[in-house]
C-alpha cells in the first residue's frame, strides 16, 4: 500500500517526467503496434487466398460416372482433405461461361473435361503437401492432367515467411528499444530520488521496499504507455482506411489485453534492471 | 538478536580496511581492534582522514573490513547477508554532520520516514514520533520544513528519527561539525541524556573541547590506526605520533 502511494506521488512530483515516459514507450510501442498490425494483416489476407488453394484433377473423357463417385469418397477420406467436389462436364462449361461473361457464346458443346475439385483443410495448404496429394490423386489412371498452381503457392508461402521473420525481428529490436528508454526514465526518478534512497537504507528499509515503488511506477507507466499506444494505432489505422479505402482488421480483444501487458512487462523489466543497478552500487 | 550480557554492542578484532580505489592502496584502517560495552559513551577523535568515517561505516555495516572482524550486537561481518543488515540498521540509530533529512517533508515526516520503510504497524506511528520529538525538544515544531529550522533543530530532528527505532547504540558522525558553539551545547547535552537512559553512544569529533569537558572514553585514531584510548591500560606506542585528545600517551595510565 505505501509502495503503491509512492508510486503515485513519483508521477505527481515529476509529471513532465512521468508524461515524457509515457509518451515514448508509447511510441515504440505504437511503432511496435503499428507493424503488429500490417503483419496481421498480411496474415488475414494470405488466409484468404488460402482458402482458395485447391487441386483441380481432369478426368479422362468416357470415365464411367461410379467410378468417379467411389475415387472422390476414397479422395475425400485422406486426412489431409477437406472436401471434394465433382465437376461435371456440364457444370464445367457452366463455370467457365460465368467466369469469362463476354465469351459466353464461345462455348458450346462438351469440350470441357469433367474434374474432381479436391479442397484441401487449413494446416495442409504448404506446397510440399499440396504436391504430396497431388501426386496421390494423379496416380489415379483415368486422371488426365492435374493442377494446383504450385509456383503460386511456393510464392505466396515465401512472403509469408518473410512477413513473419521481419515482423518478429522488428518487434523485438522495437521492444529493445523502449526497455532501454523506460529504464533511463526510471534512472532519472532513481537518481532524483538517491538522497531518499541512501536514507532509506540508512534506517533499515530492505532492497525489496525500496524497489517495489519503482517497479510499481515502471509497470504503471507501461501500462499507460500500452494503453496510449492501442489508441494511437487504432486512430492511425482508420485514418489510413480512410484514405487506401482498403478494409483492415484490427487486434482483438485478446492481442490487445496482451500488448498493454507487454507495455507493462517492458516498465517492469526496465525499472528493475535500473534499480538494480543502482542498489548493487550503494 | 540481543546481546548477552557482559557482550559487547560493538566489537573490532584486528580490522585492517582498504578501500578498493584508494591512491596507493593505503588502508583507511590498520589492524584496530576495541570493544564498546552496553550504555557506554565513547568518543572517536583524530585529524581528518584519521580513518573515523571508516569505523563509523564498518559499524553500520556500509563496508566490509578487508581483514579482521566486526561484530555488532551478534551479527558478524564475516557471515552478514545484506538482508540483515537492513535488520541491523533498524536497531542503530545513525546521525551525520549534514543531517540527511528530507527537505520535502515535516519535521514529524521525516521521523514517521524511519517508521514507515521498515514496515512498521501505521496506527503507532504518530504516537511513536510525538515521543521522540518531546525527548530532542521539538514538540512544538512538528510539522515544521527542514528549510523552516535552525541547524541545531534541523540536528534534532535527525536525533528524534535516529531514535524513534530504539536503538542500542547510537552513532553520530561530527554531529555538531555544522553548528554554532550554543546548538553544539545544546546537542551534546541532548547526547548525554540519550546515554543516561542506557543507549550506548559512539560520537565522532574533531571538537577537542567537547572531549576535555567530559570524562567519557575517548578512542584517538591517526592514520588509520588507535594511538590512544582512555580505556586501555596501556597505550600502543606509535613513534613520532602524540595523541592530541589532552591526556599524553605515557601518562594515561587508563581508567
Amino acid at each position: 500500500m505505501h509502495s503503491f502511494k509512492t508510486a503515485l506521488t513519483a508521477f505527481r512530483r515529476a509529471p513532465l517526467l512521468s508524461a515524457l515516459s509515457v509518451t515514448t514507450i508509447a511510441f515504440s510501442l505504437f511503432a511496435f503496434g503499428l507493424f503488429g498490425l500490417v503483419a496481421l494483416n498480411i496474415r488475414n489476407a494470405l488466409r484468404q487466398v488460402e482458402e482458395r488453394v485447391e487441386i483441380r484433377a481432369f478426368v479422362a473423357d468416357g470415365t464411367p460416372v461410379e467410378r468417379i463417385t467411389l475415387v472422390s469418397d476414397s479422395i475425400a477420406r485422406y486426412p489431409e482433405v477437406a472436401k471434394v467436389e465433382i465437376v461435371t462436364q456440364d457444370q464445367a462449361l457452366e463455370r467457365a461461361r460465368k467466369e469469362l461473361g463476354e465469351f459466353k457464346d464461345v462455348f458450346e458443346g462438351e469440350f470441357l473435361p469433367a474434374s474432381l475439385d479436391v479442397k484441401l483443410k487449413p494446416g495442409f495448404r504448404d506446397p510440399a503437401t499440396v504436391r504430396k496429394v497431388a501426386d496421390r490423386i494423379r496416380s489415379y489412371e483415368f486422371v488426365d492432367d492435374i493442377r494446383f498452381g504450385e509456383e503460386w503457392i511456393t510464392q505466396l508461402y515465401r512472403i509469408r515467411n518473410i512477413a513473419g521473420i521481419a515482423g518478429m525481428a522488428l518487434g523485438l529490436a522495437f521492444a529493445a528499444v523502449a526497455v532501454i528508454i523506460i529504464g533511463a526514465t526510471i534512472r532519472m526518478a532513481v537518481l532524483s530520488r538517491s538522497r531518499e534512497i541512501s536514507i532509506m537504507r540508512l534506517v533499515g528499509a530492505t532492497d525489496g521496499f525500496i524497489r517495489r515503488p519503482f517497479l510499481i511506477e515502471g509497470s504503471i507507466t507501461g501500462i499507460l504507455g500500452g494503453t496510449m499506444a492501442l489508441v494511437l494505432t487504432y486512430f492511425a489505422m482508420r485514418v489510413l482506411e480512410q484514405y487506401l479505402h482498403f478494409q483492415t482488421a484490427f487486434f482483438d480483444q485478446r492481442l490487445a489485453t496482451l500488448g498493454i501487458l507487454f507495455g507493462a512487462l517492458m516498465g517492469l523489466l526496465g525499472s528493475a534492471v535500473s534499480v538494480g543497478r543502482h542498489l548493487r552500487r550503494v | 538478536m540481543f546481546p548477552e550480557l557482559n557482550v559487547p554492542v560493538i566489537r573490532f578484532d584486528k580490522v585492517t580496511h582498504t578501500y578498493p580505489r584508494a591512491a596507493g592502496g593505503a588502508p583507511a584502517l590498520r589492524d584496530v581492534s576495541f570493544r564498546v560495552n552496553k550504555g557506554e559513551f565513547v568518543f572517536l577523535t583524530g585529524p581528518s582522514g584519521a580513518g573515523k568515517s571508516t569505523i563509523l561505516k564498518l559499524i553500520y555495516m556500509d563496508e566490509r573490513p578487508t581483514a579482521g572482524e566486526v561484530r555488532i550486537s551478534g551479527y558478524s561481518s564475516t557471515e552478514i547477508k545484506r538482508r540483515e543488515v537492513a535488520q541491523l540498521r533498524r536497531r542503530l540509530g545513525i546521525v551525520f554532520q549534514d543531517f540527511r533529512l528530507l527537505e520535502d517533508r515535516t519535521a514529524e515526516q521525516n521521523v514517521a520516514f524511519a517508521l514507515e520503510v521498515t514496515g512498521a504497524p501505521r496506527s503507532k506511528i504518530p504516537d511513536k514520533v510525538a515521543r521522540v520529538l518531546t525527548q530532542v525538544g521539538l514538540a512544538s515544531k512538528a510539522t515544521a520544513f527542514p528549510k523552516e529550522l535552525s541547524g541545531g533543530e534541523q540536528q534534532r530532528v535527525a536525533f528524534a528519527r535516529a531514535l524513534v527505532n530504539d536503538p542500542f547504540v547510537l552513532i553520530a558522525d561530527e554531529p555538531t561539525g555544522n553548528l554554532d558553539e550554543r546548538a553544539t551545547r545544546g546537542i551534546f547535552q541532548l547526547l548525554r541524556e540519550i546515554n543516561s537512559s542506557g543507549t550506548a553512544v559512539l560520537m565522532a569529533t574533531h571538537n577537542l573541547e567537547l572531549v576535555r569537558s567530559s570524562d567519557f572514553r575517548c578512542i584517538e585514531l591517526n592514520h588509520g590506526a588507535i594511538v590512544f584510548d582512555s580505556a586501555e591500560a596501556v597505550v600502543p606506542a606509535i613513534p613520532g605520533v602524540t595523541p592530541a585528545s589532552g591526556v599524553p600517551a605515557a601518562t594515561a595510565g587508563g581508567k
